[in-house]
């Protein structure tokens, strides 16, 4: 039996989400720069406010710190705010809100303030927007306890992870990576609520497990695909929440294929493949054959130029090469 | 400033009043002598001489409004009706604390009397009473929020985000600023181009006034002013209450920045003993009542030590609960 499908963008599978959520619990509202009668700065929210009005679809003016606070008041106040900020470039403007007390007043009032906000933002870089518009920086946004980070690739994500981030009674982060949006594709109309707590395995492969997220993903099944013809196989596993990590998952992979590449668009100092690569190491050290290897951002500021700004992306060709020199590599 | 409204009050109104204030004096007194003695520990921030600011707004708020306060808060929790013992076992960080003893000094928070915080990032506080503001308003509900800052705050950019926000989006919230004239050792005219904090609050268009917050039955009235207009379905309002600090920033402030003869001056106007004076002479209160409210304050004080000292720390297995929420049993 084949589930029902409907083709759609991952764009408006995020806007079918919100505007299920709109309707279905009437504590939901959203609030951001833009997003009513500009529609959105990526379009995600277009025509919501003739749908729900001012009341529910809030235009904020750019003060990122008070409207992500506000949005924190109001979770606390028993509303299901979703807040959209723009970019994640700007989400530093609100940083002190995001760590000082979204991730950390459920724990530090004992349980008695637990924050169930969701608060979505664009994130990554390829569209030549320079250095201040090209930020990926949900792996830092992973290192804070209290927050959950979700990163949707797939279209189904796109709304069962947003579906499930209102469920959620605490704060949860979700990334969508600007080269994403557009993309089409089928949408599972019965795939109902997503699990955030589990990574999922996009393409089967015996020889390397590739841990990524996001628009990275799509860059790793191409690899894959050519590295397949090559007789290299890729065991893809889409990590989808990047914190909490589902290790299970990573760790059962790595011991099968007994190789761990990690793609991801952050820079590579501190960032999140570091984690990953720390996991694998203190999990499957004995079962490994070669070291594990990291395809990341150069550690550069975006530079606008096209060529330059591809140079400091992960790309299908590094990924190939790091895959060549992992199977080259003597157990 | 506000002319002071000649206000009648009661008795029983002003022995409550002076009760209020001076719970919080005691309380904080015992809790600077068990900082030396090293039983309270982390930054302890003591409000002696800022009384009658949150004495004064708490008359206003009924059970179901919402408070906000800063890392300076032991005075509004009391105010606000966290009871002592709860308090006090927070200083000592023991699993009966307002906070489960998990924020100490700063952090006291209690959800049952809609006291959030305890928030120690300068300015940190305004996006959230928006936001509890705001969701009354969403809900259908007539509750407002009362924010309590310093003057220090005006300097932070979530002060002028979050006061644009309120009066834009009629917001019923009640800001208070408690402008003690120093923001930890920096002097108000050494750190604000324009010293009146007043105007800057009107300028974002909302009701702002300026109090003397030495005055408990002036920060009172205000602040029943305010609320009413807001319960009313008016929008934000301001409230500058003019106070002034006599204790150190915290335990570690060797007050290099202003002079004991400032200090002894403000001392004069302090809340307690104006407000006492005041009472004595249109014959609300005489002496044995001030001293009977102070041997009861001091009275709840020693039990809230001895609750404090007889309760139990979180067990370590806990470190890693409430990190994220707990479904409800």
């Amino acid at each position: 039996m084949s589930a029902s499908v409907s083709r759609t963008t991952y764009r408006e599978a995020l806007r079918g989400a919100l505007r299920e959520a709109l309707t279905a619990d009437p504590r939901v509202f959203l609030m951001g720069e833009d997003i009513g009668r500009y529609g959105g700065c990526y379009a995600v929210t277009k025509s919501l406010l003739a749908e729900f009005g001012e009341e529910r679809i809030r235009d904020t003016p750019l003060s990122e710190s008070a409207f992500v606070g506000a949005g924190i008041g109001a979770a606390l106040g028993g509303m299901r705010p979703i807040v959209e900020i723009m970019t994640v470039n700007f989400s530093l403007l609100a940083l002190d809100q995001i760590l000082n007390n979204a991730a950390t007043l459920c724990h530090m009032s004992a349980g008695q303030c637990p924050v169930p906000l969701v608060i979505r933002m664009a994130t990554g870089a390829g569209r030549q927007l320079a250095a201040q518009h090209s930020h990926s920086l949900e792996g830092w946004y992973a290192h804070i306890p209290g927050l959950r980070i979700v990163a949707p690739a797939t279209i189904d994500d796109a709304r069962g992870m947003l579906r499930a981030a209102l469920l959620c009674p605490d704060p949860v982060l979700m990334f969508e990576h600007i080269g994403l949006f557009n993309m089409e594709g089928d949408l599972t109309e019965a795939a109902g609520v997503a699990d955030i707590e589990r990574a999922a395995i996009r393409r089967t492969g015996r020889d390397i497990t590739v841990l990524t997220y996001g628009a990275s993903l799509y860059r790793c099944l191409e690899a894959a695909t050519e590295l397949s013809a090559a007789g290299i196989e890729l065991e893809v596993v889409d990590l989808r929440t990047l914190r909490p990590l589902d290790d299970a998952t990573i760790i059962k992979s790595v011991r099968r294929t007994r190789r761990a590449l990690m793609v991801d668009e952050g820079w590579k100092s501190g960032g999140l493949s570091a984690e990953l690569g720390m996991r694998v190491v203190e999990q499957a050290f004995f079962d490994l054959d070669a070291p594990v290897m990291r395809v990341c951002t150069a550690e550069v500021p975006i530079p606008y130029p096209k060529h330059l700004e591809d140079a400091a992306l992960p790309s299908v060709g590094r990924i190939v090469a790091a895959a060549h020199a992992m199977v080259a590599h003597e157990p | 400033m506000e002319p002071v409204v000649a206000h009648d009050i009661g008795r029983g109104h002003a022995l409550h009043l002076l009760a209020q204030m001076l719970r919080i004096r005691q309380f904080e007194d015992r809790c600077a002598r068990l900082y030396t003695e090293q039983k309270i520990r982390g930054f302890l921030h003591l409000y002696n001489g800022e009384e009658a600011v949150a004495v004064g707004v708490m008359q206003a708020l009924g059970v179901a409004d919402s408070v906000v306060a800063t890392y300076r808060e032991h005075g509004h929790a009391l105010a606000r009706g966290v009871p002592m013992n709860a308090l006090m076992a927070e200083m000592y960080g023991r699993r009966t604390g307002s906070s489960g003893g998990r924020g100490g000094s700063m952090h006291v928070f209690d959800v049952s009397r809609h006291f959030y915080g305890g928030n120690a990032i300068v300015g940190g506080g305004l996006p959230i009473a928006a936001g509890l503001a705001l969701a009354q308003r969403l809900r259908g509900l007539d509750g407002v929020a009362a924010c309590f800052f310093g003057e220090g705050a005006v300097a932070e950019g979530e002060f002028h985000e979050t006061l644009n926000l309120a009066a834009l989006w009629h917001l019923p919230v009640l800001f208070i600023c408690e402008n003690n004239l120093y923001a930890m050792g920096t002097a108000l005219a050494r750190s604000e181009a324009i010293t009146d904090i007043r105007a800057k609050a009107a300028a974002y268009g909302q009701p702002a006034v300026a109090v003397d917050g030495m005055d408990v039955i002036a920060v009172e009235a205000a602040a029943q002013r305010a609320v009413k207009a807001m319960r009313g379905g008016g929008g934000s309002h301001f409230l500058e209450c003019r106070t002034y600090r006599f204790r150190a920033h915290s335990m570690f402030d060797a007050q290099l920045y202003r002079d004991k003869a400032e200090v002894e001056e403000w001392r004069k106007r302090g809340p307690l003993i104006t407000f006492t004076t005041r009472c004595k002479a249109q014959g609300l209160i005489a002496e044995e009542d001030f001293l009977r409210l102070e041997r009861q304050a001091d009275a709840e004080v020693d039990a809230a030590v001895m609750f404090a000292e007889g309760s139990d720390w979180e067990p370590v297995a806990d470190l890693e609960r409430y990190v994220y929420a707990e479904p409800r049993a």
